[in-house]
C-alpha cells in the first residue's frame, strides 16, 4: 500500500495528466484510496495501470454500493492490486443519482407489467441498445477494455444498483431474471416486496401463470 | 505442444513444481494399430477453420440448467457444430437468494450464518472473509489462539473443499470409485467439525472476536490420526487417477490460456497457480498466522487440466503440513477477544454480573455498532481471492455486504478455455474450473 505522501504523489501525477480526475484521497484502515471524478475515471485506471512506476495491472474487484441519504448517492469502488510488490489501491467514483427520490417506485409491485417478450430487448452481438433511455439511471464509463475481469462484475452492479455502465459489450442482468423490473440492492428497495408463490397462494398471486 | 509458461521470480524455496518427475508421459494408445498397419486418421484439438464440412450446421442448445456436470444450477449456452465448441455463455443466477441484501438487514454478528451459506463448500472461509472485515474496521485484535483455531478450520475447510472437488470432478471423467473413497474422507473432516462446532456444515464457528468455543478433548487426537492417514490416501487417489489413461487423454493439453490472460481475466488460485503464477494470498499478503507456518506453493508448467489436478492435490498436502505445524504451535489462552463491547460475556458469569447481563442483552438485542468505514478484505479461499467488502454507517446492521466471489470471476474464464475444443473437453475443463454455483449467485 502507498503511504500518505506516496498517494498525494499519485493523485498529483493524475492530474497532472488529466486535471481535475482526482478529487480527494484518504487513507485509512491501511488502505489507500483515491476518489476521482466519474467522467475520468478511465483516466485514472488507465495511468495506474499503464505507468510502469505504478503498474497495478490486475482488478481484484468492482463493485458498487449506495450511500442512501447521503450525496452523491452511489458509489463505484475498484480495488486495483499491484502483484509484484502485492500493493492494493482502491479507487472509488462517486455517482449522483439522476432522479432523487424516484427509484423507490421502481420496484415489481409498483410498475405496470411488460410481458417477458416485450421487455427491454436484450442486446444481441452488435447491436446497440439504449440501457438508459429516460437519463434516470447513473452512468459511468465501463473499464472492460482496460480489465476484461470487470464483465461479470459490472453487470452485476447494473442489476443490482442500476448503474449503466457505457460501453460495456453485454450489458444485461446477470443474477435476477432477465425481465425483472428494479434495482433490488438499492437502499430505499424494500425488502420482501416480492411475493413468494408457493402452491398454496398460487391462484391468489398475481401474474401467477407467468 | 503447449507453450510451457516459465515462472518468472519463482522464490524456490516457497514454490515448488507440482508435475516433477510425477507426470507420466501419455503413450500413443494407436502405436499398435500403426505398426500393424492401420491407417489412423489424425485427432487431437478440432482445427475450426479447416476442419468443418459445409454441411455441418450450427447448433446452439443448452446445457444446463439441470445439466449432471455443471455441478450446480449453471446453464451453458453452447453453440456447437458436430461435437465442437463454437461460442459458449455461461447463464447464472438460477440460485440467486439476495443473501448479500439480506446481511443488510441483520446486526453484524447475525449476518455471519448468511455468508457462510454463499460458498457452501468454503463457509469457514466465507466466515473468516467477513469477520476479519469486520474485525478491520473495529480494529480489534484476536487471541493468538483464536487465529490457529481458525487456521485450522480454514485448511480443514480446503482439504474438504478439494476432496468433494476431486470426487465429483473425477466422476464427470467416469471415475465413480474416486467419487467414495472422496467422501468417505470428507466424512472424516465432517466429524471434526461437528465435534468442535455441533454442525457438520455450516458450523458459525468463527465470530467477530475469535472462535466461538474451544476445541473439545478428543479433537487434537482425531485431527492427528487424519494427518497420519491422509497422506497414504492422497497417494491412493494419485495410484487411482495418474496412471489412468482415460484421465489423463482427458485433462493433458486441454483447457489451455496463457498466464497473462487469466490474470487478465482476474481469475485467482489452482487455476492461475496451475498456469504458472505463484501467487497465493497466504503467503503474499499473510493473514491470520500464516507468516508463522511453513508450506509451499505448489505451481504446474502447462496450465491444462492436468495441472489444476496436481495442484489441487499437492495444494491437499500442503494443507496437512499446516495443520500439524498448527497442532504443534497451538498457543495457550483464551479463544475470543475480551471486548465486552462486542463479544458475549461468558455464560457462567450471566448469573451473578449485572454488568455482564447487560452487556448480553445489549449485544443480543441491538449487536456491536461498528464506526463508519469502508474496507474490502481479501484472503485466499479455496478456489482463489475471497474478498468481501463491507460499508458501516455507524449503525449495528452493515450497510452493504459484498462478496467477490472467486468462481464468479473465475467463471469468466470458461469461455476461452473451451472454445475450439471438443463437448467432451469442456465437461472436463468445468470440472477443473471448481465453480460452486451457491457463490456465484449468493
Amino acid at each position: 500500500m502507498p503511504d500518505a505522501p506516496g498517494l498525494e504523489l499519485i493523485a498529483q501525477e493524475i492530474n497532472d495528466v488529466t486535471p481535475g480526475c482526482v478529487i480527494e484521497t484518504a487513507l485509512e484502515h491501511r488502505r489507500a484510496s483515491l476518489i476521482v471524478d466519474p467522467d475520468k475515471v478511465l483516466a485514472a485506471l488507465t495511468y495506474l495501470r499503464d505507468t510502469p512506476a505504478q503498474a497495478y495491472t490486475f482488478l481484484s474487484s468492482v463493485h458498487a454500493a449506495d450511500y442512501l441519504p447521503a450525496t452523491p448517492r452511489f458509489a463505484v469502488h475498484y480495488e486495483l492490486l499491484n502483484m509484484p510488490r502485492v500493493e492494493r489501491i482502491h479507487v472509488k467514483a462517486l455517482l449522483p443519482d439522476p432522479a432523487p427520490g424516484d427509484s423507490a417506485s421502481l420496484t415489481p409491485a409498483s410498475q405496470p407489467h411488460t410481458p417477458a417478450g416485450e421487455a427491454e430487448e436484450v442486446g444481441s452481438d452488435g447491436e446497440a441498445v439504449n440501457h438508459n433511455p429516460d437519463g434516470l439511471l447513473p452512468e459511468i464509463d465501463s473499464c472492460v477494455d482496460l480489465f476484461p475481469t470487470a464483465d461479470f462484475q459490472e453487470r452485476e452492479a447494473y442489476d443490482f444498483f442500476g448503474i449503466v455502465f457505457k460501453g460495456h459489450p453485454d450489458l444485461r442482468r446477470i443474477l435476477m431474471p432477465e425481465d425483472y423490473v428494479g434495482w433490488p440492492q438499492r437502499r430505499d428497495f424494500p425488502v420482501g416486496g416480492d411475493p413468494v408463490l408457493f402452491t398454496h397462494n398460487e391462484i391468489s398471486s398475481p401474474r401467477w401463470y407467468e | 505442444m503447449a507453450k510451457v509458461n516459465e515462472p518468472e521470480a519463482l522464490r524456490d524455496e516457497e514454490v515448488f513444481i507440482t508435475q516433477s518427475g510425477v507426470a507420466p508421459e501419455i503413450e500413443d494408445p494407436f502405436a499398435p494399430l500403426v505398426a500393424a498397419g492401420v491407417t489412423i486418421e489424425p485427432g487431437g484439438p478440432p482445427d475450426i477453420e479447416g476442419d468443418l464440412e459445409p454441411e455441418q450446421e450450427l447448433m446452439t442448445i443448452n446445457m444446463g440448467p439441470h445439466h449432471p456436470a455443471t455441478h450446480g444450477v449453471l446453464r451453458l449456452i453452447v453453440t456447437l457444430q458436430g461435437e465442437q465448441v463454437l461460442d459458449l455463455k455461461p447463464v447464472v443466477g438460477y440460485v440467486h437468494t439476495g443473501i448479500e441484501k439480506s446481511c443488510e438487514q441483520k446486526s453484524y454478528w447475525k449476518a455471519i450464518p448468511f455468508v457462510e451459506r454463499m460458498d457452501y463448500l468454503a463457509y469457514f472461509f466465507n466466515m473468516q472473509a467477513y469477520c476479519g472485515c469486520v474485525e478491520e474496521l473495529l480494529e480489534l485484535e484476536i487471541p493468538a489462539r483464536a487465529k490457529y483455531l481458525r487456521m485450522i478450520h480454514m485448511e480443514l475447510n480446503r482439504i474438504h473443499s478439494h476432496l468433494v472437488w476431486l470426487g465429483t470432478s473425477a466422476l464427470d471423467l467416469g471415475a465413480i470409485s474416486m467419487f467414495w473413497y472422496c467422501f468417505r474422507e470428507r466424512d472424516t473432516v465432517l466429524d471434526m467439525f461437528e465435534m468442535s462446532a455441533g454442525q457438520r456444515m455450516h458450523t458459525r464457528y468463527f465470530q467477530v472476536g475469535g472462535v466461538f468455543e474451544d476445541i473439545p478433548l478428543g479433537f487434537e487426537r482425531k485431527l492427528r490420526e487424519f494427518i497420519e492417514i491422509m497422506p497414504s490416501r492422497i497417494d491412493q487417489f494419485e495410484a487411482l487417477l495418474d496412471q489412468n489413461e482415460i484421465f489423463l487423454q482427458r485433462t493433458k493439453n486441454i483447457g489451455i490460456v496463457s498466464r497473462e490472460r487469466l490474470l487478465e481475466l482476474g481469475v485467482t488460485g489452482p487455476l492461475l497457480r496451475a498456469a504458472g503464477e505463484p501467487w497465493d494470498l497466504r503467503k503474499t499478503d499473510p493473514f491470520l498466522a500464516y507468516d508463522e507456518v511453513d508450506f509451499k506453493i505448489p505451481v504446474g508448467t502447462v496450465g491444462d487440466g492436468y495441472d489444476r489436478y496436481r495442484c489441487r492435490v499437492a495444494e491437499m498436502r500442503e494443507s496437512l503440513r499446516i495443520l500439524e505445524q498448527c497442532l504443534d504451535g497451538l498457543p495457550e489462552g483464551p479463544v475470543i477477544a475480551d471486548d465486552r463491547k462486542i463479544v458475549l460475556p461468558p455464560r457462567d458469569e450471566l448469573g451473578t454480573s449485572m454488568e455482564a447481563l447487560i452487556h448480553h442483552f445489549k449485544l443480543v438485542t441491538e449487536g456491536f455498532r461498528v464506526p463508519p468505514g469502508e474496507l474490502y478484505h481479501p484472503i485466499e479461499g479455496p478456489r482463489g481471492e475471497l474478498g468481501c467488502f463491507i460499508v458501516a454507517d455507524g449503525s449495528a446492521k452493515p450497510a452493504r455486504v459484498h462478496f467477490r466471489d472467486s468462481s464468479f470471476v473465475n467463471l469468466q474464464a470458461l469461455r476461452e478455455m473451451s472454445v475450439g475444443g471438443w463437448v467432451a473437453d469442456l465437461i472436463q475443463n468445468l470440472a477443473m474450473l471448481d465453480p460452486i454455483l451457491g457463490g456465484i449467485d449468493r
